[in-house]
């Protein structure tokens, strides 16, 4: 009984161990794909939908795409699973990840896999300023998807009702400062039932807006390399005291740090003029907002500019050769004109390339909203988001010092000195 | 023979909760010392063995000062009104008055309400110009202030947040505690001419000091491990003015992976607990009386 029993299992491990070469041939090449969703809408659905496509073109390659929350949540996720030997083989993450994946050792670079002459093409044709947060050290890390940059959203009845021009939204800081007066509105008691201007500064994303401000006065906050930081520099202490002086001495934006989150829907509530916010949030303020609005560029100092955002997809060192050239593949399908205004169209997001732009249906659709354009013309002038090694670490230096500089607690020259010590130290080890 | 049969069975008894507890709480415990003395591993760079210098490093950061002092405030600041306003309840509540049943459930609602979601809603409430408080304030007249966004007022508003959503936890504690009073001791003190000051003050007080030593120790602990509120509401802001340590953890664990510095900080949180539980449980337990 015994024998048979031990004799059957050994012909069945047998067995499976033979017939492991032919089922491997078959079996499609599997690729782990980690997104995460930082904008209202169907996102999940989207990605579904655009995976589906992709098979149906691909059908040796399986993409498995597995939603991962917010951006924090998705390179915590996958740093987690790199930590347990499992990473995922293909991820959209943060564009200012990228030193963090770098120094983790858990992406390889894209020109590597992109070797062919139709490979170089295609990297060469994003926008310049969404590759300029994809590269380090000679090399191509990530691939712009899922891009965003600053604007400026107004209300133009509030325009008209102030005695401005709806058609001329504010070019310049000194315009801003002039027609956020104007816009401000106080009740009997003298208190203020609409504000001028919101920038937010809480939560995480206060030295973004900061680089809407620093960027025109023709201040860059970081090197190329990502391991030396300048925020002591006296255009970017002058970009600083404006924010505070914004507050506290023209008076036309809240005190104290704004929040993020509730900055929309201060917009949306009639609170606030004028919003600095992401292109991300054009989709619910155009669906939801009860007023006609217009969206502007970053108003000028000495230049014009603001930074960009968003996410960047990330090819992993531990895949196999099969599943990197199966997610390039798949990178490379999102990324093709047709594709990349699909999803700019969606989503809210800029499309990545000049040629995405040119499609009939991306022509059509910033003829229908102008707004979206606004994006793109100012990609001409906008430069790298914040992004250096420990990343997180040095931005929470950044933001911790304008809020502090913001609430009053410090000078900006005090906040911003004390932050560069600190970015210094942290940033010692990479030099 | 007899005796070994016996101490296996106990064992084998006491096996089950013992694989819990070591594989999640002692085994981790010990992992995180054994980590804080290493450097954090980076790559292709492995941990080495540094010392104390994590410990050196954690007194030079303003931040863990900052987190550390925030959150004996928000304990001094929480526990004391959340366990007071929950007694108040029980007692309100533990009479014999008309929609008790009501008032004990709503009461209770807060915490049975998902944090985050709680945070969300009072994160509309603190909102500056439309939200609830705002609008109350505009209604009297006054100025609304920038709750959360302003450093005096952030951790403040946090401290309500939590005693609004613990009080109704621990009054369940008193009002089962209460129900364990056996009534012929208020008549007896009746009886004897006690008025309702000193019969609460002798009898009823010494007789909840059980209950008020368990609920003390869990709103202490309660308010070190909170952290759910200050992502959703202030992420720690403005400049650190309501990070509290756990909070901090989090952060540099899991968005700067600097997993050594995380652990030699949760280091420092379990001694802080630890300290607190050594001091309650030889202190106040000679107080208090067990039936």
């Amino acid at each position: 009984m015994r024998r048979t029993v031990l004799k059957s299992l050994a012909a069945m491990i047998a067995g499976a161990f033979l017939s492991l070469p032919a089922y491997a041939q078959t079996k499609p090449v599997e690729v782990e794909f980690y997104y995460p969703v930082a904008v209202g809408g169907p996102i999940t659905k989207i990605i579904d939908t655009m995976v589906a496509d992709f098979e149906k073109e691909n059908a040796g390659i399986k993409i498995k795409p597995v939603y991962a929350g917010s951006y924090q949540d998705s390179i915590a996720k996958a740093l987690t699973a790199l930590k347990g030997g499992n990473p995922p083989q293909l991820a959209v993450l943060l564009s200012t990840d990228m030193f963090t994946l770098i120094d983790e050792d858990a992406i390889v670079p894209i020109d590597g896999l992109a070797k062919d002459e139709a490979g170089k093409q295609w990297l060469g044709g994003f926008y310049d300023a969404f590759m300029q947060n994809s590269r380090s050290g000679g090399h191509v890390w990530g691939v712009p998807f899922q891009r965003s940059t600053i604007v400026m959203y107004y209300n133009k009845t509030m325009f008209k009702e102030a005695g401005l021009d709806p058609e001329h939204p504010p070019a310049t800081w000194q315009e801003l400062v002039e027609f956020s007066k104007k816009l401000t509105k106080k009740d009997a008691a003298g208190n203020v039932t609409q504000w001028g201007l919101e920038i937010p500064s809480g939560g995480s994303f206060a030295y973004w807006l900061f680089q809407a401000l620093t960027t025109p006065n023709d201040a860059i906050l970081m090197n190329e390399a990502g391991n030396q930081v300048m925020l002591d520099k006296p255009a970017v202490v002058e970009a600083a005291q404006f924010w505070r002086d914004l507050a506290a001495k023209h008076g036309v934006m809240p005190t104290g740090t704004i929040d993020w989150g509730t900055t929309p829907k201060d917009f949306l509530e009639k609170k606030a003029a004028i919003i600095w916010t992401t292109t991300g949030n054009l989709t619910n303020i155009r669906s939801n907002a009860s007023f006609p609005f217009g969206v502007a560029m970053m108003p000028k100092q000495k230049r014009g500019g603001s930074p960009t955002g968003g996410g960047n997809f990330y090819v992993f060192k531990n895949a196999t050769p099969a599943q990197q050239e199966a997610a390039l593949k798949f990178a490379r399908w999102a990324t093709t004109p047709e594709r990349a205004a699909d999803w700019s169209i969606a989503t809210g997001y800029v499309a990545v390339t000049p040629a995405a732009w040119q499609t009939e249906k991306m022509k059509k659709y910033a003829q229908e909203v102008p707004a979206a354009a606004v994006a793109r013309d100012q990609l001409d002038v906008s430069v790298a988001e914040f992004s250096t090694h420990e990343n997180q670490r040095v931005t929470k230096v950044l933001n911790d010092a304008l809020q502090a500089a913001l609430t009053g607690a410090k000078t900006p020259q005090q906040a911003l000195t004390d932050a560069q010590r600190e970015a210094d130290r942290i940033l010692r080890s990479y030099k | 023979m007899n005796r070994t049969l016996n101490t296996v069975y106990a064992w084998l008894l006491l096996l089950p909760a013992m694989v819990l507890l070591v594989a999640f709480t002692h085994y981790p415990a010990l992992a995180t010392l054994w980590h804080s003395f290493f450097s954090t591993p980076k790559g292709r760079r492995p941990a080495v063995f540094v010392g104390l210098e994590n410990y050196q490093a954690m007194l030079q950061d303003p931040v863990f000062w900052r987190a550390l002092i925030n959150n004996l405030w928000f304990a001094l600041g929480t526990v004391p009104v959340a366990v007071g306003i929950a007694l108040l309840m029980a007692l309100w509540v533990n009479r014999g008055l008309a929609g008790r049943g009501f008032l004990r459930l709503s009461y209770f609602t807060p915490t049975i309400l998902p944090m985050v979601a709680v945070a969300n809603i009072w994160l509309f409430f603190y909102t500056p110009q439309y939200g609830l408080l705002a609008q109350i304030l505009q209604f009297l007249g006054l100025p609304g202030p920038n709750w959360l966004g302003t450093k005096e007022t952030a951790l403040p508003a946090l401290m309500i947040v939590s005693v609004w959503k613990e009080a109704g936890f621990f009054m369940i504690f008193y009002l089962a505690a209460l129900q364990g009073v056996s009534p012929s001791l208020r008549e007896a003190a009746m009886l004897e001419g006690a008025s309702r000051w000193q019969y609460f003050r002798r009898v009823l007080w010494p007789l909840l000091m059980p209950t008020t030593l368990f609920v003390l120790i869990n709103a202490l602990i309660n308010a070190f491990r909170l952290i759910d509120h200050v992502v959703v509401m202030t992420h720690g802001g403005p400049d650190n003015a309501s990070t509290l340590l756990l909070f901090y953890i989090y952060q540099i664990g899991f968005s700067f992976w600097d997993t050594a510095y995380a652990a030699t900080l949760t280091v420092v949180l379990l001694v802080v607990l630890g300290i607190i539980a050594a001091i309650k449980f030889r202190w106040l337990d000679k107080r208090t009386h067990y039936q």
